[in-house]
């Protein structure tokens, strides 16, 4: 393993580069990210092997790369904020295609307010898209997780995104390990695609009427709950090069906590430094991160949390749905429990400080209100 | 809805891995407009033949034969090809 310190974005980059996937479609200014600046950089230098195409939207961006994925071939793109929401159709269409698509996302606010800065509110608004989701801690996490998001897109044929959080990691300079080119080509493996428009004369993405689209759904959903034995088996076999045994969650202190606050992100290494300051007073308490969203293992949840007394979930969106947010009810479902609470915190970049977790932790059993804030000027 | 396969059977996303697989299916149902052919006028071009998409003109010997009214859909792209209007068209009741 090679030492390095770069960014969040200049990890993704790496990672493609080692990936080398034929196509690359990206739209190449703001919201795009430095993910692929860099990517183009060693295009330029020649130091990748495939294409990379500029194209005039990020909605052109997801559909070039549909094609090519169509024609057998691994493709990629990068995007973030209203990149995301602009391709949104054709990202449905990618899932339902059961295309493996790895595209990282650098989560940053949807408009309006017009803003930059890092929440969680575009790729929520696309988790339930049929892609999956792996959202990312620090800069390993994310480095980590483009590798085994491809392995296991490829295996259930689904499309997968790659999450972290704008500016906090992909701005960030921290050291990570980086992999050596032979090693990760012999994990990823070659590509064999199940369907290949250059084979033979198929048709792909057809019309379907009330008679089949049920039925076609239906067929897709299941990749979605079988894929949750294959991320395990991924998780396995990228141990065996990384030393680093990943899960559907990441816990802290959780065996014998009393309070305990799930959360998504960058949040969770910040959280870490707040719980052993509580326990050092005593306090029992723990954190649970997601790291694979979709699809949501709720089984492996439930046994994670059905002890704990009080759970806070902490969501770095507004669902604006007169009450809370996918996360939250994913595991007030899971655990079939209704005292559950939810924080919205961080929305467009807002700064999230150690006093506003332990606020959480110390006022989560009080008072009587599901949804609160934490972070706004009240 | 006997004949219809269950979900298990079927390609992921729908893919259709046959080619001409709409000539199985009646399609009369979707015209509006019927391709009539006028026989006076038609110089056996073929056109007509070329450019339909579901294979609905039947021809023989190098000639235009009939429609297939159960493969034509009615998009009347022959009446549009055709370089002598030897097809007019009327609407279905
Ligand atoms: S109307 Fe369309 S489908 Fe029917 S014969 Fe003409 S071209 Fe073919
Ligand atoms: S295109 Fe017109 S002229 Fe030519 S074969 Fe068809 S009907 Fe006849």
């Amino acid at each position: 393993m090679i030492k390095r310190v770069i960014t969040g974005n200049e990890a993704v980059a790496y990672a493609m580069k080692q990936i080398d996937p034929e196509v690359v479609a990206a739209y190449p200014i703001t919201p795009q990210t430095q993910i692929i600046e860099k990517y183009a950089e060693y295009y330029a230098k020649g130091e990748v092997s495939g294409e990379l195409i500029d194209v005039e939207s990020e909605h052109s961006a997801m559909s070039a790369v549909v094609g090519a994925a169509g024609a057998g071939v691994r493709a990629m793109t990068a995007t973030s904020s209203q990149g995301l929401a602009l391709m949104l159709e054709i990202v449905y269409i990618a899932a339902a295609m059961r295309l493996p698509i790895l595209m990282p996302v650098v989560n940053r606010a949807l408009s309006g307010p017009i803003n930059i800065h890092c929440d969680h509110s575009d790729t929520m608004m696309a988790a339930n898209s049929g892609w999956l989701q792996f959202y990312s801690e620090n800069n390993q996490d994310v480095y980590d997780n483009c590798f085994i998001a491809l392995k296991v897109a490829e295996r259930v044929n689904l499309p997968v995104m790659v999450c972290q959080d704008g500016f906090i990691t992909s701005h960030s300079i921290e050291d990570i390990s980086l992999y050596k080119d032979n090693v990760i080509k012999k994990f990823i493996g070659e590509y064999k695609p199940k369907y290949n428009l250059l084979k033979k004369e198929i048709t792909m993405g057809p019309f379907d009427m009330f008679d089949y689209y049920f039925e076609h759904k239906r067929k897709q959903a299941q990749a979605m709950f079988d894929s949750v034995k294959v991320i395990e088996s991924t998780f396995k076999e990228f141990s065996l090069i990384s030393g680093r045994r990943y899960d559907f969650f990441e816990e802290y202190k959780l065996k014998d906590a009393e309070k305990v606050i799930v959360m998504i992100g960058s949040t969770y290494g910040s959280a870490r430094d707040v719980v052993d300051s509580l326990r050092n007073n005593g306090e029992l308490v723990g954190i649970l991160g997601i790291r694979v969203f979709r699809p949501f293992n709720f089984k492996l949840l439930k046994k994670k949390l059905e002890k704990i007394r009080n759970i806070a979930v902490m969501e770095r969106y507004d669902p604006l749905s007169g009450f809370g947010g996918i996360l939250f009810n994913e595991i007030r479902s899971s655990l079939s429990r209704n005292d559950i609470v939810e924080y919205i915190y961080g929305l467009g970049g807002r700064d999230v400080d150690d006093s506003q977790i332990l606020k959480v932790f110390k006022e989560m059993n009080n008072g009587k209100e599901l949804i609160r804030y934490v972070g706004v000027r009240e | 809805m006997q004949n219809l396969k269950k979900w298990k059977e079927l390609e992921d996303a729908g893919n259709i891995l046959d080619k001409g697989n709409n000539e199985e299916n009646d399609v009369s149902g979707w015209r509006s407009f019927r391709p009539i052919h006028i026989r006076e006028k038609c110089i056996d071009c073929m056109i007509c033949w070329s450019v339909c998409p579901d294979n609905a003109v039947i021809s023989g010997d190098g000639k235009f034969i009939k429609f297939d009214y159960t493969k034509c859909k009615g998009c009347l792209i022959c009446l549009n090809e055709c370089p002598v209007n030897a097809i007019r068209s009327e609407k279905e009741k």
